[in-house]
């Protein structure tokens, strides 16, 4: 590697973003090279310098304020936004999707979806809990597809050892297992994957009688929820209704077979 | 109930990178009354667009929807600053690769000159420095908040640094 290469490559050197290959050339030309090596050292003195400075500039409190009364405001249909223009198409789309939801809601209510009201609240708790883990590249703390890795590492973390099944075979392969938090309680998140969709399902012990799968939707994901043989199971993902059903039956088949109803 | 619920899971998308959204602003708009409002007006244009986010970052895409409400903006006000700064980025080659660099004498408390600099840069490397420096984000992410190649992220920080690094240094003996 000669001095031009290495000035090309110097950014992406200092920023970490070269291969290790190309890393080890630049190290060595600038072990031999007096003037790139000052170059380097230039850089690092600047990125010290802008780390070590105050020009990071957070959000005052105020706008934390603002945004969420702006978000307030438009669940009021009837009050403009203050300082946006109307936005027609929007607002057609808006009628649009509440109609869907109507739709949606009352064809649910046919097909018998409905949970006691005092779990809506933790079907909106797990289902944010599933966006979460979609959103903070944070899927897993424990990423592999073998459940004999996936439930020892469990043990220690958890005050009860949930039931893990691999469910390659039928076509939704474990990707890893996480530790979360609902209900009050350190909870067991399994991770699936069916092609590109994710499932998690979250399983705690519960001393409530056993319950038969029922399914909700909430705000495009699917939610099914049962009780069996003293674990709580909640599986959440965007697949289709049926596809999810179906791996809920596949999980309550393989997790307690022998538990009488 | 359902809008609710929408709002519940944008705010949990969205306001755990307010700090990176007004930071973004305030240094492409140089502006805090300007940086505020338009972060409020991405939010809002992310919000009805929310429907629709199915990645897994929310952070770059909710800064790259901030990025763009600032370039309206600095298009529609101040139409020269984005003109006038505009150029060829596969031109670009550094010349003056050959001279000798400097020893860059830079202390901590040289805050405020290194404010100015930064201040100094036109909008588009100032954007990339601010991310990749103040925000700590992979090319990858920067490339797709700011709609460029990678290579483009990595000339324009290179371009940026050198810029920097010339405003920082004494002004002695400059050959280029």
């Amino acid at each position: 590697m000669n001095c031009q290469d290495t000035r090309m490559l110097l950014d992406g050197y200092v920023d970490g973003e070269v291969d290790l290959v190309r890393s080890l050339e630049i190290e060595r030309h600038l072990q031999s090279c007096a003037v790139c090596a000052q170059r380097y050292a230039n850089y690092q003195t600047l990125r010290n310098a802008i780390r070590a400075s105050d020009l990071y500039v957070p959000a005052p409190p105020s706008l934390h304020k603002r945004i969420h009364a702006a978000v307030l405001q438009t669940s009021k249909p009837e009050t403009k936004p203050r300082g946006l223009p109307q936005w027609s198409p929007g607002r057609w789309l808006a009628s649009a999707a509440t109609a869907a939801a109507v739709v949606l809601l009352v064809w649910g209510t046919a097909r018998g979806w409905s949970l006691p009201s005092a779990d809506d609240r933790l079907t909106q708790d797990v289902t944010a809990d599933h966006v979460r883990s979609l959103m903070a590249t944070h899927l897993a703390d424990v990423a592999s597809s073998d459940q004999h890795t996936v439930k020892p590492w469990f043990d220690g973390k958890l005050d009860f050892s949930p039931p893990v099944e691999d469910l390659a075979q039928e076509g939704y392969p474990l990707i890893g297992g996480r530790l979360d938090y609902l209900a009050n309680h350190p909870v067991a998140a399994l991770v699936y994957q069916r092609r590109k969709h994710v499932i998690n399902l979250f399983i705690w012990p519960s001393t409530d009688s056993e319950r038969a799968m029922s399914t909700v939707t909430r705000q495009g994901y699917y939610v099914v929820h049962w009780i069996r043989a003293g674990m709580t199971y909640w599986a959440v993902s965007d697949l289709s209704v049926a596809e999810l059903e179906m791996f809920s039956h596949l999980i309550q088949q393989r997790a307690a077979p022998t538990s009488a109803p | 109930m359902q809008e609710r619920m929408k709002q519940a899971q944008f705010e949990e998308a969205v306001v755990p990178h307010l700090d990176a959204a007004y930071n973004l602003a305030r240094w492409l708009l140089r502006n805090d009354q300007d940086a505020e409002d338009i972060v409020q007006e991405a939010a809002m244009r992310a919000l009805k667009s929310f429907g629709g986010f199915r990645g897994s970052d929310g952070r770059a895409w909710f800064l790259a929807i901030v990025r763009n409400t600032c370039y309206t903006r600095l298009q529609h006000d101040r139409a020269h600053e984005v003109a006038t700064t505009s150029f060829d980025d596969d031109l670009y080659s550094p010349d003056c690769a050959a001279a000798n660099p400097e020893t860059l004498l830079l202390q901590s408390a040289d805050t405020q000159l290194l404010r100015q600099a930064v201040e100094a840069l036109p909008v588009m490397f100032r954007e990339v420095v601010v991310l990749r420096e103040l925000e700590g984000l992979s090319y990858k992410d920067i490339a797709a908040i700011a709609g460029i190649p990678l290579g483009t992220v990595m000339s324009r920080l290179a371009r940026a640094r050198q810029r920097l690094m010339e405003q920082l240094s004494p002004p002695i003996n400059k050959e280029c």
